[in-house]
């Protein structure tokens, strides 16, 4: 579904991303870990097309995503979270997901107008499954910068799906959750995963990582270093080292 | 009484230019170029009703379309560049129209006048209102149906998905873009909307002064532009009308009996105004 080949970012002297290799096939859920500074997120952030690669391919389904702004790949159905979170603080969790109406089976369903210019009817039902889903449905006026950190960081999921994407990028969903929030997490993801959405995930948080991926790619220093299933990941000796510490 | 529908129509005109302002600065862009959309509205209106013989709505509505097309093609350019550099952007443009106004003739008989714009002399003689033997007190309301309209419009756009996504882009140009928002498209049409309100706001201006020349579009008039809806804050449209009365009536108007004290006064007030309020008069506090 998401293929990378030879994929580079860099900043100036610096190789932010060095040749990755990487495939996500659909359905699965791809976790991509590494240490701090190791390019696991400018790797999403060249997928998601906020700045170009510097060589390389990246290709959506066959598609080649080079030269796509933004907000065409997410109508591709590439949605994603950021990791220090980025929502509209001053619009209320409602117009959060409101403005994320972006699918282009919504743009089929309703017309240029109603989806511009008509009021709120058109779209509540669909709001409410996300809200019920992330479980802010009684936040729904609240404004979003007002909300404690674990619900911002449902809202920001919630507001990815909203785009109703086919993959979705999540990067470093679970930093600074309680592990009861972690757990909920895990849950949401394996629902997610259950509805047919594919996942890219990157992580710390070695318990969400370890617990539902399918495979899980290492990166260090911009370049793979090892790829595998969760459990030859925690076997590898040379992943042990670099990032996952212990002897 | 003439005085207070004076005030009434200036109060209104200058409502619509800041309305222009207001929409551009919802998407967290600044722009210097309101009064030059101002100014194309002012003088194509006044040309079509005093050359082409058109009646006013219609060349008022071709002032708007000139001027939403004008800003369309500034913002398509200008709205690459943020911040500052778009202050700048905007403020070049806006003195290139002052500029080209300046050195604008397009005049032709008319009986025994010659009438249209002639340069630094400016356009005189835009006398549709006094021809058609229109009352202070009809054009005074003429002038607020406008006003009345462009406020409604904004209203409606503001509370449909259109608004929100406005100040979603006005938040985080990244986590607009990012959740599929088209921005240059959105900065573009909210670009072409101001456009258009001040392109109204001009032609109209136009035909109440009857007479207009470059130095009424200068840069103090682009400031006041967007001093409106910062001073009375982007929460509604309500905000912009709230601090053209404080400026217009009460800080110009109700504060003449001062005299030369006025002029600092008026400073000192406004600066006194936005550390009240520093949201805007209608403001709300920010999270």
């Amino acid at each position: 579904m998401l293929e990378l080949k030879g994929l580079s970012r860099h900043f100036g002297g610096v190789k932010a991303v060095d040749g990755l290799d990487l495939s996500v096939r659909e359905g699965e859920i791809v976790g991509l870990i590494g240490p701090n500074g190791s390019g696991k997120s400018t790797t999403v952030n060249v997928i998601a097309g906020l700045f170009p690669a510097t060589s390389g391919e990246i290709r959506f389904q066959g598609e080649d995503l080079r030269s796509l702004a933004t907000h065409k790949r997410l109508q591709l159905g590439i949605a994603r979270t950021f990791q220090n979170i980025r929502l509209f603080g001053q619009l209320s969790v409602w117009q959060n997901l409101w403005v994320a109406q972006n699918a282009p089976v919504d743009h089929a369903r309703r017309g240029f107008f109603a989806r511009w210019l008509g009021g709120q009817s058109g779209v509540r039902a669909e709001i409410a499954g996300l809200l019920e889903f992330s479980g802010l449905a009684h936040k729904q006026d609240e404004l979003a910068a007002n909300l404690a950190f674990g619900e911002q960081r449902r809202l920001e999921l919630a507001r990815a799906l909203a785009a109703k994407p086919k993959l979705l990028l999540l990067d470093e969903p679970a930093a600074g959750m309680n592990s009861e929030e972690v757990g909920q997490l895990r849950g949401r993801i394996l629902k997610l995963r259950a509805q047919g959405i594919t996942i890219l995930l990157i992580e710390h948080v070695m318990e969400l990582v370890m617990g539902v991926t399918d495979r899980i790619a290492v990166l260090n220093f911009g370049q793979k270093i090892a790829e595998g299933t969760p459990a030859e990941i925690q076997a590898d000796p040379l992943v042990r080292k670099a990032y996952l510490g212990g002897a | 009484m003439d005085f207070y529908y004076g005030l009434a129509q200036t109060v209104g005109i200058h409502t619509l230019l800041g309305l222009s302002a207001y929409i551009v600065l919802l998407t967290g862009q600044v722009t210097m170029a309101q009064a030059a959309f101002f100014a194309i509205g002012a003088y194509a209106a006044g040309m079509l009703t005093v050359l082409a013989g058109w009646p006013i709505v219609p060349a008022l509505g071709a002032g708007a379309l000139l001027g939403a097309a004008t800003a369309g093609a500034v913002g398509f350019p200008a709205l690459r560049v943020k911040g500052l550099m778009l202050v700048v952007a905007t403020l070049a443009f806006g003195e290139g129209v002052r500029l080209f106004f300046f050195n604008f003739d397009y005049q032709v008989a008319k009986g025994e006048i010659r009438v249209g714009p002639l340069g630094g002399e400016g356009f005189r003689q835009i006398r549709y209102f006094q021809e058609n033997g229109w009352s202070t007190g009809e054009v005074m309301l003429f002038v607020w149906v406008f006003v009345i309209l462009a406020m409604a419009v904004l209203w409606w756009f503001d509370r449909s998905r259109y608004g929100a996504v406005l100040r979603a882009v006005g938040e985080d140009e990244l986590a607009a873009q990012s959740v599929g928002v088209n921005l240059t498209a959105v900065k573009v049409s909210a670009m072409a909307v101001g456009g258009a309100v001040a392109g109204v706001g001009g032609g109209l201006y136009a035909h109440y002064t009857t007479h207009i020349e470059h130095a009424n579009f200068n840069v103090l008039l682009a400031t006041f532009a967007i001093a409106y809806p910062i001073v009375g804050g982007l929460k509604n449209v309500f905000g912009t009308l709230v601090a053209v009365i404080f400026v217009q009536a009460i800080l110009i108007e109700g504060l003449r009996f001062l005299g030369d004290w006025r002029n600092l006064l008026f400073g000192a007030l406004i600066v006194a105004a936005m550390n009240l309020r520093p949201q805007g008069f209608l403001g709300g506090r920010r999270a």
